[in-house]
């Protein structure tokens, strides 16, 4: 056993926190606060590609780096504690390219992926639909087959950066007789096509992140499909192929208690800095505790699929437990800082910019998205533990 | 980075595995707990010829040089068997504590009896205050001749009736700090004064109250220098700790897969109750807690290991395992119901381990205030 990483490890993690450290500074972050768009920045995705860091884990031949897993976590680990915007890329990078790679045609390939890597085209995921949720394979918007089309017809919804994405990818029902996980196909849609409209959904944070997209008689060329026609839901699970760990979560969480025990340090009630509480000091310390916790699992995750192995009971165990961390971490936080905390930004009295309060409120988000913490749970036990389906 | 272990820990797991299965049954376990002595001396002898006693002593002291990861492994093990007995005592507490502060003369005399299984030992530190602090440490000893006297009350001292010799740690000094004047002394079990009373304790272990009555210990007995004993204290107590988690790892995870296999076969509305959204939501948040406690205590381990500094470490782990093992036996009693609550059956081992362990060498507050410290606070 080892924990240490190797020495050029090291050295590329120095590299990574010298550019975020340069690149992501408080101005560059209230800049994006002011334009409503905390965690997307078309320019920050674009010098990440001109490093070579966007796709750093891609096979080289699809325009990637050919890094080592360990190398893609320590990036990971390096832009969660700068909390630096990964809008702009996220869906491309983590879920779509991938999906291409593993199931595209040589077309579909030549055309998206060098978008992808390059940083300049914006994707969006058209999975949920009001009554497709957690139940995802129900889903009911309709592709219909004419000439060399297909017309889709239907809503989707939490559709995040539909407002700004390029192109979406999208499960549609294409055969409405099969059983429901069979009747699925994936499409790759410009967002330009005439019939879309997308209405934003403001989340409790105020901030515009998720739309709805109506789609009515939508056509998309046939040669726009990934994979086999019904074979969607199949194409759709590849997007488990990339790096799972969610360090990104205890890394951030780790700047944020960084934050919090700088402000304890500093902030005084009833004569005596906070600090000195020992309610104060034990929830901080098991806040550091719950961060190391979290960190070890994600580094396991990421270790595993370094060795090929496929972390079945540690990849949603990670993301569970961080995206449960974050809630308590934040939540204590405004604790602490009692009436302050519930202070927001803009605020001159507002501690930290105001940013516990907006991050506890996005942590609730966190443990929904991607995945009900429910549904990861059922994931965890059913296919990593071997327990029964109902 | 290399979190897997290596080729020979998955062997000495796998061996230890196969030997405590065969040789320390839960029968044995249940037997012992009611035994006053709570070891059996044949599986002793048996476990001394596996090296297991001096399987992290260096090979010039008659052990096997193994490291403290490979120890880590087979403590693991020892925790999913609930193994009984001095083991603990003997080799973590005192062999350490020999190994660290000993000089030549003590190592070479005692380190080989203990990798022979021909001696064991108890760690007589705390007392009736019950913490971990050097301010606890009361128990006078007394300079006389070419002896000293001790007298005064040790208490949760594992083992000690049962000892060949007890490491009794003790205040020669009411120094400037409570760090200063604390000596160790090595002393012989059968000294004139020693009564030891066997404790009831709810995990059947042989924890005991220690009285010494001007019991004399001769001078060369000490372990390392006078009124300097703290230091070696706290060193042994990272050691300890980091050895103990290992120990809470190897019970959480076997209560774990006892609970699955339980939910898996156990049928109730006409299908087995692990496809129970509710039972499977415990074996996830279960399966969770076991992992994050089995890195957290390798990565305090590993540094402990390579001599490096792991007070952060140690108490994270400890503060996190103390409660992450008992939420795993909690839920596991929940997920077997009625049949788990009974004497006889095995989860019960493991719950009342859990709690035994938690306050053991700092419950989480203790450790967490460690964590406090480190951060600065």
């Amino acid at each position: 056993m080892d924990f240490r990483f190797a020495e050029e490890e090291e050295r590329f993690r120095e590299e990574v926190r010298a550019f975020l450290k340069k690149e992501v500074t408080e101005e560059f972050l209230m800049g994006l606060e002011d334009r409503g768009e905390l965690d997307f920045s078309r320019e920050f995705t674009k010098k990440l590609a001109e490093k070579g860091w966007l796709a750093m884990a891609w096979p080289k031949e699809y325009g990637g780096g050919g890094a080592t897993m360990m190398e893609q976590l320590i990036f990971n680990e390096e832009i969660g504690y700068f909390q630096a915007p990964t809008g702009a890329h996220r869906q491309g990078i983590n879920l779509i390219g991938p999906t291409i790679i593993a199931h595209g045609t040589e077309e579909q390939k030549r055309r998206h992926l060098r978008g992808i890597t390059a940083g300049e085209v914006v994707w969006c995921q058209g999975f949920s639909e009001p009554n497709a949720g957690s139940d995802l394979a129900s889903l009911q918007c309709r592709a219909v087959e004419e000439g060399d089309d297909y017309l889709i017809t239907g809503q989707k919804v939490w559709t995040t950066n539909a407002h700004r994405a390029d192109w979406c990818h999208l499960l549609a029902r294409t055969d409405p007789e099969a059983p429901k996980h069979r009747g699925i196909s994936y499409f790759l849609v410009d967002m330009k096509s005439p019939g879309i409209t997308v209405r934003p959904l403001i989340n409790m944070v105020a901030a515009h992140d998720f739309n709805e997209v109506f789609l009515d008689n939508v056509r998309v060329p046939k040669e726009n499909m990934v994979g086999d026609k019904n074979q969607g839901w199949y194409v759709s699970q590849v997007t488990l192929a990339g790096e799972r760990s969610q360090i990104g979560l205890p890394s951030s969480c780790k700047r944020t208690l960084e934050g919090l025990v700088e402000y304890v340090k500093e902030t005084k009630r009833n004569g005596e800095p906070l600090a000195h509480n020992p309610i104060v000091r034990r929830k901080l310390a098991e806040m550091a505790v719950e961060i190391e916790v979290n960190r070890m699992i994600a580094y396991r995750v990421a270790w595993m699929q370094h060795k090929g192995l496929i972390p079945m009971v540690a990849a949603p165990a990670s993301k569970l437990f961080g995206s449960e961390l974050l809630q308590r971490l934040t939540g204590i936080g405004m604790e602490i800082m009692g009436l302050y905390g519930q202070l927001e930004l803009g605020s001159k009295w507002a501690p930290l910019r105001g940013a516990m309060a907006r991050m506890h409120m996005y942590s609730l988000g966190i443990a929904i998205a991607m995945g009900t913490n429910e549904i990861m749970r059922n994931i965890l036990a059913i296919r990593g533990l071997g327990l029964p389906r109902a | 980075m290399d979190l897997g272990f290596t080729e020979e820990q998955e062997m000495l797991r796998t061996t230890a595995r196969d030997f405590l299965e065969k040789e320390c049954p839960k029968s044995l376990v249940k037997e012992m707990a009611e035994d006053e002595k709570g070891y059996t001396p044949e599986l002793w002898r048996k476990m001394a010829e596996l090296g297991w006693m001096g399987l992290a002593f260096p090979e010039e002291y008659g052990g096997m040089g193994m490291s403290f990861i490979d120890l880590a492994v087979l403590l693991e093990e020892m925790g999913r068997a609930c193994l009984p007995g001095p083991f603990f005592s003997t080799v973590v507490l005192c062999g350490f504590t020999i190994l660290e502060a000993g000089n030549e003369e003590q190592k070479r005399e005692f380190l080989p009896k203990i990798a022979n299984g021909d001696l064991i030992l108890a760690l007589a530190l705390t007392e009736p205050s019950a913490r971990y602090d050097p301010a606890s440490i009361q128990i006078k000893a007394v300079p006389k001749g070419d002896d000293y006297l001790i007298s005064g009350t040790k208490l949760f001292v594992e083992n000690a009736h049962i000892a060949d010799y007890i490491i009794c740690v003790t205040r020669t000094k009411n120094g400037a700090s409570p760090e200063e004047g604390i000596t160790i002394f090595l002393v012989d079990g059968g000294s004139a004064g020693i009564s030891t009373t066997l404790l009831k304790t709810i995990a059947g272990d042989k924890q005991c109250e220690v009285i010494f009555d001007n019991v004399r210990v001769p001078k060369k007995n000490m372990l390392g220098e006078l009124n300097k004993g703290w230091g070696v204290v706290e060193k042994l107590l990272e050691k300890a700790t980091a050895a103990l988690c290992a120990q809470m790892v190897g019970g959480a995870q076997a209560a774990l897969d006892m609970s699955i296999a339980y939910a898996k076969e156990r049928v109730q509305f006409g299908r087995p109750i692990g496809s129970f959204q509710a039972i499977q939501h415990y074996c996830a948040n279960m399966v969770t807690d076991v992992d994050g406690s089995k890195y957290v205590t390798y990565e305090a381990a590993w540094k402990v290991s390579n001599g490096l500094p792991a007070t952060m470490e140690v108490s994270m782990a400890k503060a996190w395992v103390s409660e992450a093992y008992r939420r795993v036996t909690l839920l596991g009693h929940q997920i077997h119901g009625s049949i788990g609550f009974c004497m006889d059956h095995d989860m019960p081992l493991y719950f009342k381990r859990a709690k035994a362990a938690e306050p053991t060498f700092g419950d989480a507050d203790w450790h967490r205030e460690v964590v406090a410290k480190q951060l600065g606070l």
